[in-house]
């Protein structure tokens, strides 16, 4: 358990798909394994430096999702480190199948990297959205997903998966996002939730994943004021998910709050429901997208609508104690 | 070993195979004959794969994306010495078998997991990235199905492979004509597929996918092909090797009744006979 971090507001504000590109350039220069696909995805993947400064460890694809997973695939073969970078809403539905096949089943080591999560592009549409990737990939064998939430806790992610040989799903947003830790104070452990609280003895805990860790935690220094002690558990491994970080705070939670940018079937609220369920009922309610087309705005405006902010957590952790 | 011993061998693998669906009950067993030459060709003469190399990065790489016939292929995998045969025979698609009704890659000598068609060439487009990327003198082998084509997959593999100019990369259709439904030119028209994969930047090389003779000079004319990928487009017959089976499209994936498992026994050891004394 650690303590909840002090947010500073003006403190640095990159997206996580910047971190990204910076620790893969950091590896590339010293391992030429280190291996980069976009799909006509350089530009927002932030990866147009990686492949200006590494070109012969760049593959462009074109458009053509499917075949961006399953040349991925091949390159892991034949002992290439590969990291497939294309909008999650893509990557998570057009090549599905190759990343089930050629990337879970064959167990290539294929970092699957779906940009623009979430609602990122809000009002572009559901076609944009990728609000069903965690219920996707975390029901395929041998496939792990991963939703960091902010740049420190990205790159931590990605030197883990740099040395390890499996492969995995990681979804970041296409916004900047404000620092949730920094660079002196990033509690990270590889598929070990991060959890946050001020008292040994939390009133009620929150579970949240991706660009809504940082609101989970607002929320719960609000909380505070007004005398509930919150935990937020930073579930960024939302596969292998850390049941034991969620029991472990059964004994004093009066319930638990989840909250996602994902549909509201399969995600996190699911996995934290099904694990309180199984091993110490007690109430679960869960914040998440709705079953519906979103309505069109900016991220923001998407969060602010179905209350997936610090108010709308809030209120939610408020009502487990109504 | 000659090519008449190549083809020899081929009809024995062909009554192997016949042997396993026949335990397994189930099968495709129509395109493990067309496709049974293609793969003797390869494991016995073109390709630099052995058990004894199976690890060394500079093995040449093939995939089976016609997964569906994991019957002949295993059947050469066990001739080379990979597994054993009798095992493979005894338990193929058995309960709780490792020897699963499509390829698997926890068994030696299988690189990819297959079975859904249009992941083999995307996937072998990768292994000749890395093999560029390496400097490395591997070649990447894959082997479609005919009706395979009509996945899009294919396609985007067809249009970066000649982008990137594979030449280290051999392709090979098997052109049985059939599907499960039918007429391949039926059920989704491929021709002129000569020219399709030739617009894509391919050099292709077209010829008789059921002789040695045939096969052997087209996939030294890939190895001799340099600054783009090539594919051999082997013209076979579906069911090759008995005529109770040859160009019929029931026989996709028909077991053989006890009746029929006699004639195609007979048939096939005539025909390896006849190709023995030839």
């Amino acid at each position: 358990m650690h303590k909840l971090p002090e947010l500073n507001t003006v403190g640095n504000k990159i997206p996580n798909r910047q971190a990204i590109c910076d620790t893969l350039m950091a590896a590339a220069a010293d391992d030429r394994n280190v291996v980069a696909l976009c799909s006509d995805s350089r530009g927002s993947a932030s990866m147009t430096p990686f492949f200006n400064a590494f070109p012969q460890q760049s593959i462009e694809v074109g458009i053509a999702e499917q075949n961006l997973v399953s040349i991925s695939a091949g390159l892991a073969k034949c002992g290439k480190k590969p990291y497939a970078f294309s909008p999650a809403c893509f990557l998570s539905t057009r090549s599905y199948e190759q990343a089930k096949i050629d990337c879970a089943y064959s167990d290539t080591n294929v970092k699957l990297i779906g940009i623009s999560g979430g609602v990122s592009y809000g009002a572009l549409g559901m076609s944009h959205h990728s609000a069903q990737d965690i219920a996707a990939f975390s029901a395929i064998p041998n496939m792990r997903v991963y939703l960091p939430s902010d740049q420190h806790q990205t790159a931590k992610l990605i030197r883990a998966l740099l040395t390890d040989q499996k492969c995995a799903y990681v979804r970041v947003g296409r916004n900047p996002v404000e620092d949730i830790y920094s660079a002196e104070n990033c509690p990270f452990e590889m598929d070990k939730a991060t959890v946050l609280c001020d008292t040994e003895n939390p009133d009620a805990a929150i579970v949240a994943c991706g660009e809504m860790v940082r609101p989970a935690i607002e929320a719960a220094k609000a909380l505070a004021a007004s005398g509930i002690h919150a935990a937020v558990v930073d579930m960024y491994c939302v596969k292998p998910f850390d049941t034991e970080a969620i029991l472990k705070l059964a004994p004093t939670v009066k319930g638990y709050v989840t909250v996602e940018e994902h549909a509201p079937f399969g995600g996190l609220g699911s996995m934290v429901s099904q694990a309180v369920a199984a091993a110490c009922p007690k109430r679960v309610v869960n914040l998440a997208l709705p079953d519906a087309p979103v309505i069109t705005g900016t991220s923001k405006e998407v969060f602010d609508t179905y209350g997936l902010n610090a108010e709308g957590i809030r209120q939610a952790v408020r009502s487990l104690f109504a | 070993m000659t090519n008449k011993e190549l083809s020899v061998l081929a009809y024995e693998l062909r009554k192997k195979t016949v042997d396993v669906i026949m335990g397994a009950g189930a099968g495709h067993i129509g395109g493990d004959m067309s496709v049974m030459d293609v793969l003797v060709m390869l494991y016995f003469k073109h390709m630099n794969i052995s058990p004894e190399n199976q690890d060394d990065p500079g093995r040449d790489r093939f995939v089976l994306s016609k997964g569906h016939s994991v019957e002949s292929y295993y059947t050469v995998l066990s001739e080379k010495g990979f597994f054993d045969y009798e095992t493979y025979k005894n338990t193929f698609s058995r309960y709780g078998s490792e020897f699963i009704g499509h390829p698997h890659n926890t068994l030696p000598g299988v690189e990819m997991n297959s079975g859904s068609l249009g992941h083999g060439l995307p996937v072998s487009i990768g292994m000749a990235l890395a093999g560029k990327m390496d400097q490395a003198s591997y070649r990447v082998y894959t082997v479609m199905g005919d009706g395979e084509l009509a996945e899009g997959s294919v396609w985007e593999g067809a249009m970066a492979a000649g982008h990137y100019k594979l030449d280290n990369l051999c392709a090979v259709v098997d052109r049985n004509g059939l599907q499960i439904s039918g007429s391949t030119e039926d059920v989704m028209s491929h021709e002129p597929l000569a020219e399709r994969f030739a617009a894509f930047g391919w050099h292709v090389i077209e010829c008789d996918g059921n002789d040695m003779d045939s096969l052997d000079a087209a996939f030294s004319e890939a190895k001799c092909t340099k600054g783009q990928p090539s594919v051999v487009i082997a013209h076979t017959v579906k069911g090759r090797g008995s005529a109770v089976m040859e160009n019929k499209a029931p026989w996709h994936h028909k077991v053989p009744t006890a009746e029929e498992y006699a004639r195609i026994e007979a048939d096939l050891e005539t025909r390896k006979e006849e190709l023995a004394h030839a």
